[in-house]
């Protein structure tokens, strides 16, 4: 049910909407739950609404921990 | 995909689990609930449980809303589908859990209720726009992840003046289910160590509710992704928390989670609903303040008072163990209906019906590990 996925933003549209692509599947979402939504970047989406942005910075460090934990 | 493959990579799936078998003390049990579906989903589907080292055990929790919707609700939502000028809009997840008398909102539309399949709480909006002979129902289930959209449908349905849209709210919280899971006096039999906390729950909630249910409880609680290295390192550092005796709540997924969380999507929760005193859930029954329903000011959008809908309660089939498996008292295995009368396709209980189920989810993946354990059990060495 809680089901989302990353999806990178390709355009803005009006209404607070943006459109998303997704393996060829283009789709429009709402925005109305975020602010200052700007082209590339990747927004949660979930039944047709963005409810997070993926903060880039932080998604490396998860990697770079995984990495490190695999090695500890 | 980005975001999405760099998370499921099997050789370093496999690098952590060997760093859990060497911190996991052998002499100790870690035994973590996995609080939502969507996490049963993936251990299943990744074998994660097969990368375990036998004392770190995952025992399936409650979080998937299909599971947990009581079937006198679903009964109520076939009651208003059969009334001539309803349409209902539900997502695709409820429409083959079984109702009472062997119904479900699958049957009630074969039987030509007027029941829409839905992507978002605007597709409902937009059908009520263009019906407008039509009373369309949107029949809301979900966490705090799907509550912010339907709050959204209702801001959206007043500002446009809809008068022929309703919202049939069983919306429910997260933190009050965990509170009881751990509280439960049978708890003791399972004895829960730690849990892996909700991952796109989190993003609306933030970190902070959990903070008073480690303490009350003292527990430690991992916020963690979907993905599988997202629950391999939850489980790690569970672990560490476990053997360092702390109870902290620890955010595995910061790429989207934040210790606030989205503060525009709680006001519009905040602004919309209020919480109900009491609301009945599979499995848990009874849970004080964990559910939400339209406020006062947004009464005439809500279907339960429009229809006047008494709560129907409806008796679960006795046969169906979903009540215990949903606690983590029971496997899915242990039920006597599992893999015999109830499967997918035919579903007895509603942990066989959704993906995030853990019925479902042992059926489509978990079975065959344990075939494969047993017969590599009955290979000559």
């Amino acid at each position: 049910m809680c089901l989302a996925i990353p999806i990178r933003v390709e355009a803005l549209l009006p209404d607070a909407m943006a459109r998303v692509t997704l393996g060829g599947v283009s789709k429009c979402v709402s925005i109305a739950l975020l602010e200052d939504v700007q082209v590339g970047d990747y927004l949660l989406i979930h039944v047709g609404y963005a409810l997070a942005r993926l903060d880039p910075d932080e998604a490396a460090q998860t990697l770079a921990m995984m990495r490190e934990s695999a090695q500890a | 995909m980005k975001h999405i493959d760099e998370y499921r990579d099997g050789g370093l799936a496999r690098a952590i689990a060997a760093t859990i078998t060497r911190e996991a003390v052998a002499r100790r049990h870690y035994h973590f609930m996995e609080f939502c579906g969507g996490h049963t989903h993936a251990i299943s589907r990744y074998g994660i449980e097969d990368l375990l080292p036998a004392n770190v055990r995952m025992v399936h929790g409650p979080g998937c809303p299909v599971c947990v919707l009581p079937v006198g609700r679903i009964d109520d939502a076939i009651a208003l589908a059969m009334r001539p000028d309803v349409t209902l809009c539900t997502y695709a997840d409820l429409m083959r859990v079984p109702a009472s008398a062997g119904r479900s909102l699958l049957r009630a539309k074969a039987a030509g209720a007027d029941i829409r399949m839905i992507y978002s709480t605007l597709d409902a909006i937009h059908i009520a726009e263009t019906e407008p002979h039509r009373e369309v129902v949107f029949f809301a289930i979900g966490f705090e992840t799907t509550t912010p959209p339907t709050a959204l449908a209702i801001k959206l349905a007043r500002q446009k003046h809809l008068t022929n849209f309703s919202v049939f709210c069983n919306h429910v919280l997260t933190p009050p289910a965990i509170r009881a899971v751990l509280d439960a006096p049978d708890n003791a039999a399972i004895r829960i160590d730690g849990v892996i906390g909700p991952a796109h729950v989190s993003t609306i909630t933030g970190t902070a509710p959990y903070q008073s249910l480690a303490a009350d409880f003292a527990k430690p609680i991992v916020v963690a992704g979907f993905e599988p290295l997202d629950v391999m390192q939850a489980i790690l550092m569970l672990v560490r928390q476990i053997n360092e005796a702390r109870h902290d709540v620890e955010n595995q997924y910061a790429r989207l989670v934040t210790a606030r969380g989205n503060m525009i999507a709680q006001l519009a929760m905040a602004e919309m609903f209020e919480r109900r005193a009491s609301f009945a859930w599979r499995g848990l029954g009874e849970l004080p303040h964990s559910a939400l329903r339209l406020r006062a000011a947004y009464a005439d959008l809500d279907a339960e008072r429009r229809f006047a809908i008494t709560p129907t309660a409806t008796a679960d089939n006795p046969a169906c163990e979903c009540g215990d498996v949903l606690r983590g008292l029971t496997r899915p295995v242990d039920c006597k209906l599992f893999g015999t009368s109830c499967s997918p396709e035919s579903p007895m209980g509603s942990c066989m019906v959704s993906p995030e189920g853990a019925c479902a989810a042992h059926w489509t993946y978990g079975r065959f590990r344990d075939r494969a354990r047993a017969h590599a059990g009955r290979l000559p060495a």
